[in-house]
C-alpha cells in the first residue's frame, strides 16, 4: 500500500480511531458515482468526523485490482477497524450498507 | 465420396478449416484434430481433482514454450505462488515464464459470501486486469479457473451471470483463445450452467471410481464447427502431466512388415513359418500355470539378444519374481535390464484402473520407445463383472501397441479354448493356445496355433516342455491311440522302442540258425559225397575183381576142355 495511488483523498477532522474506508471503482460510471453519494451520506450521518474514505479508480490502475483482491466495483472495504469488511455494490440499500460496515448492530432496522 | 468423408473424419475437419490452438496435450490435439477452437472459449468441466486446472496450465505451458504464444492465468481458487510450485514437479517453471515475459498469473481469492451486496454492482475490474495483462504479454491464451466461484461470493448472483456472459463475449472479441473451467454439476454440465456462454467447445473431465478402482476420463461433449472423437478417453495426471490417450483409432493403416522376427524358441519360430512378422500381434491364452509367462520370457531373451528395446509389463508378479522364475529355466534377463534394453513394469491392474494402466503403458511406450513389447498375464478377459470393460482395455492396449508398430506378446488367463467372442481375436495376428490336458494322472502342455495371419502355419499340436534350459517344443505322439503327451508319449515311444529291440534281435536269431542250419547241411553235404566216392571207388574195383575173375575162369575152361579131348561138337546125348 506504499506504491502511489491515483486516489481522491478525504479527510475530515483528525481524529485517533479514525475509521479507515476504501472505495474502489471504475471511471466514473452511474453506480459507481452513487456508491460515492451513498457512502459519503452513510457516513456523515453515523461517524462524522471520523472517517476517511480512499477513492480508487482501477481503471486507471488496473493490476491493484489483484493486488487488492477486488474483482467488483464498486467495492468498499472498511480496513479499520478490524475485522475488514467488504461490501460490494452502489450502497443503495441503506440497511445492508450500516449493517455490512457496522454502522449500526445487526437486527436492527432503520426508522 | 466415400473417400471425401474418411478424409474428413482422419483430418477432423469438414468444410471450412477451423483454426485450432494446439493444447501439446497429444492425445487431446488428437481427438479434436489438433487442439482447442482458436480465438473462441472453451469450457473445461469437472468435479474438484479432475485435472481442469493442471490442463488449462498445460495449455499456457505448450503455448508460451512452442508456439510462442504468450498466455494469462487467472486462478480463482489458489494463489498464483501455490499454482507454480505444484506444477514444478511436472517440469513447469512457471517464474521463468513469467520473467521471460511469455506467462502473466493473476490469482483472486474469492470466499463464499465474503462480500456483502447492497445494491448494482459490475466485474469491471476483472476486465480491466484481464485488458491489461493481455497487453502486457501479447497474450493469445488466457485461461479462468474457476471463475464459478465467483457465484455466490457477491451475493447477487444474476448480476455474475449476465457479467460472465459478457465477460465471453468481450473475450470472443479480443480473439484470444480461452479456456473457463467450471465445477461440474449435478443437472447441467457445470454447477452454475456457465456452459450457456461458452457455446463452441465444451470438454467434460470425470473422475469415477467403479468397483474401488478410480479411474479418469475425457470427453469432448461439443466443438462446433469441427469433427471430433466422441468417445470417453481415458487420461492419466502422470509425472510429465495431461496424457489423453485417444484409443480407437480411426484409421486401420498400420504398417505392415515382411521381415520376421524370431519368438526366441525355434521349434515355434518353423511353426509359424518362420516367426512373428514385426509389428504384429502375438496372442498366447491358456489356463493357468500352462506356461504362458516362459514363452513371454523367451520372447523378451531373444529380443533383447538381437538388441532390441523392449518392454515387458507384468500383471501377475513382481519384476523381481518373474527374473528369479525364470533364471530356474535358464533365462537370464536382468543382463538385460543392466544393459537398459529391458524395461519390467509390474502393476496390478486393479491397483491404479484399467484406464489409468493404459494411460501409463502410454507413457511407457513414449518413454522407452521399444519394439518388442510382452504383456503377460492381460486381465483375465471374459469373466467377471468387467468383462466388457476389460476386453475393451486389452483391445485399445493392443491397438495402441500396433499403430507404434512394437511386436507384442500377450498373454491372457482365458478359461476357454477357441471359441472366443473377444473382440480379441479379430486385433492379434497370431493366436496361440496352451492347453493342459490331463491324462494318466498327470498334466501336460499341449500348444496349438489357433490362427495366423499371412502366414502358412502348422496345424500340429505340440507338446510343450519346461526344462531347465528353457521351453521346448516335443512332438506329440499321435497314434491310434489319439494324441499322446507326457508320460504316456514317453511310454509309448518305450512300447516301440522295446518292439524295435525285439523285432531286431528275433531277425538276429533266425540268421543265426539259418547260417547254422547251412553251416550243417554243408557239412552234411561234404559227409554224402565222402560216401557216394567211397561207393563209386567200391564200384570200380568190384568191376574190376569181376573182369579179371570172368578171364580166368574161361581160361580155365578151356584148359579143361583140353584135357578131356572133347569133340568138336556131340550132336546128341552125352558120353
Amino acid at each position: 500500500m506504499s506504491e502511489p495511488r491515483t486516489a481522491n483523498d478525504e479527510t475530515s477532522a483528525d481524529s485517533g480511531d479514525q475509521w479507515d474506508l476504501c472505495l474502489y471503482v471504475t471511471d466514473h460510471s452511474p453506480k459507481c458515482l452513487r456508491a460515492i453519494d451513498n457512502l459519503r451520506r452513510a457516513c456523515e450521518e453515523h461517524l462524522a468526523g471520523h472517517y476517511h474514505i480512499q477513492v480508487v479508480d482501477l481503471l486507471e490502475n488496473p493490476r491493484l485490482a489483484a493486488e487488492d483482491q477486488i474483482l467488483a466495483v464498486p467495492t468498499v472495504v472498511r480496513r479499520f477497524p478490524s475485522p475488514i469488511r467488504k461490501l460490494v455494490g452502489d450502497l443503495s440499500d441503506n440497511d445492508r450498507l450500516l449493517i455490512g460496515l457496522q454502522l449500526r448492530p445487526p437486527g436492527s432496522t432503520a426508522t | 465420396m466415400g473417400n471425401k468423408l474418411l478424409t474428413a473424419l482422419t483430418d477432423g475437419a469438414v468444410g471450412q478449416e477451423l483454426e485450432k490452438a494446439p493444447t501439446g496435450i497429444r492425445g487431446l490435439d488428437e481427438i479434436t484434430g489438433g487442439g482447442l477452437p482458436r480465438g473462441r472459449v472453451t469450457l473445461v468441466a469437472g468435479s474438484a481433482g479432475a485435472g481442469k486446472s493442471l490442463l488449462g496450465l498445460e495449455f499456457l505451458v505448450t503455448g508460451a514454450r512452442q508456439h510462442g504464444e504468450p498466455g494469462v492465468l487467472v486462478s480463482f481458487e489458489e494463489s498464483a505462488a501455490k499454482v507454480t510450485r505444484n506444477v514444478r514437479s511436472l517440469g513447469f517453471d512457471l517464474d521463468q515464464l513469467q520473467e521471460d515475459g511469455l506467462l502473466v498469473m493473476l490469482s483472486f481469492r474469492v470466499e463464499p459470501a465474503e462480500f456483502v451486496a447492497t445494491g448494482e454492482f459490475d466485474l469491471e475490474p476483472l476486465f480491466a486486469i484481464l485488458d491489461d495483462a493481455i497487453a502486457r504479454v501479447g497474450a493469445k491464451r488466457v485461461v479462468l479457473d474457476t471463475i464459478e466461484v465467483l457465484f455466490g461470493a457477491f451475493g447477487d448472483d444474476s448480476i455474475v451471470r449476465s457479467e460472465l456472459s459478457r465477460l465471453a463475449r468481450w473475450l470472443d472479441e479480443r480473439g484470444v483463445t480461452v479456456i473457463v473451467t467450471g465445477e461440474r454439476g449435478d443437472k447441467n454440465l457445470t454447477r452454475n450452467g456457465i456452459e450457456e456462454y461458452v457455446t463452441d467447445c465444451v470438454i467434460v473431465l470425470d473422475h469415477r471410481v467403479t468397483d474401488e478402482i478410480s479411474t479418469r476420463r475425457l470427453r469432448v461433449v461439443k466443438y462446433r464447427g469441427s469433427v471430433h472423437g466422441t468417445n470417453e478417453y481415458p487420461f492419466l495426471i502422470s509425472a510429465r502431466g495431461f496424457v489423453v490417450l485417444p484409443i480407437t483409432s480411426i484409421a486401420l493403416n498400420y504398417a505392415a512388415s515382411d521381415e520376421r522376427i524370431s519368438t526366441g524358441i525355434p521349434r515355434l519360430d518353423h511353426m509359424l513359418g518362420g516367426g512373428l512378422f514385426r509389428g504384429s500381434t502375438l496372442l498366447v491364452s491358456g489356463t493357468a500355470g500352462t506356461g504362458k509367462t516362459s514363452l513371454g520370457a523367451h520372447m523378451v531373451n531373444s529380443a533383447c539378444a538381437r538388441g532390441e528395446r523392449t518392454l515387458l509389463v507384468l500383471f501377475e508378479e513382481s519384476p523381481a519374481q518373474f527374473l528369479r522364475n525364470m533364471r530356474s529355466l535358464g533365462l537370464d534377463l536382468q543382463q538385460w535390464t543392466d544393459a537398459g534394453l529391458l524395461r519390467i513394469w509390474a502393476a496390478r491392474p486393479s491397483a491404479v484402473g484399467l484406464e489409468t494402466h493404459l494411460a501409463i503403458l502410454a507413457e511407457l511406450i513414449e518413454d522407452e520407445t521399444p519394439s518388442v513389447a510382452v504383456l503377460d498375464g492381460i486381465a483375465n478377459i471374459g469373466s467377471g463383472v468387467l468383462a466388457t470393460e476389460a476386453a475393451s482395455l486389452v483391445a485399445r492396449k493392443i491397438d495402441l501397441l500396433k499403430s507404434r508398430e512394437i511386436t507384442t506378446m500377450v498373454t491372457a488367463l482365458s478359461p476357454g479354448d477357441e471359441t472366443s467372442k473377444e473382440t480379441l481375436s479379430s486385433l492379434v495376428d497370431t493366436w496361440l493356445l496352451v492347453r493342459n490336458v490331463e491324462a494318466n494322472g498327470e498334466r501336460n502342455r499341449l500348444l496349438f496355433v489357433l490362427k495366423s495371419r499371412g502366414t502358412a502355419h502348422s496345424n500340429q499340436v505340440r507338446e510343450f516342455v519346461l526344462t531347465s534350459h528353457g521351453v521346448e517344443l516335443v512332438d506329440v505322439y499321435v497314434g491310434a491311440a489319439g494324441v499322446l503327451a507326457g508320460s504316456a508319449r514317453l511310454a509309448q515311444q518305450a512300447t516301440e522302442r522295446d518292439a524295435d529291440v525285439r523285432q531286431a534281435s528275433d531277425l538276429a536269431r533266425r540268421l543265426r540258425e539259418l547260417r547254422r542250419s547251412v553251416v550243417e547241411r554243408e557239412a552234411h553235404l561234404v559227409a554224402v559225397q565222402d560216401e557216394l566216392d567211397a561207393d563209386r571207388a567200391e564200384i570200380d574195383r568190384i568191376d574190376l575183381r569181376e573182369g579179371h575173375q570172368a578171364a580166368a575162369t574161361e581160361a580155365d575152361r578151356s584148359a579143361m576142355a583140353t584135357r578131356r579131348w572133347a569133340d568138336a561138337a556131340p550132336s546128341n546125348g552125352g558120353p
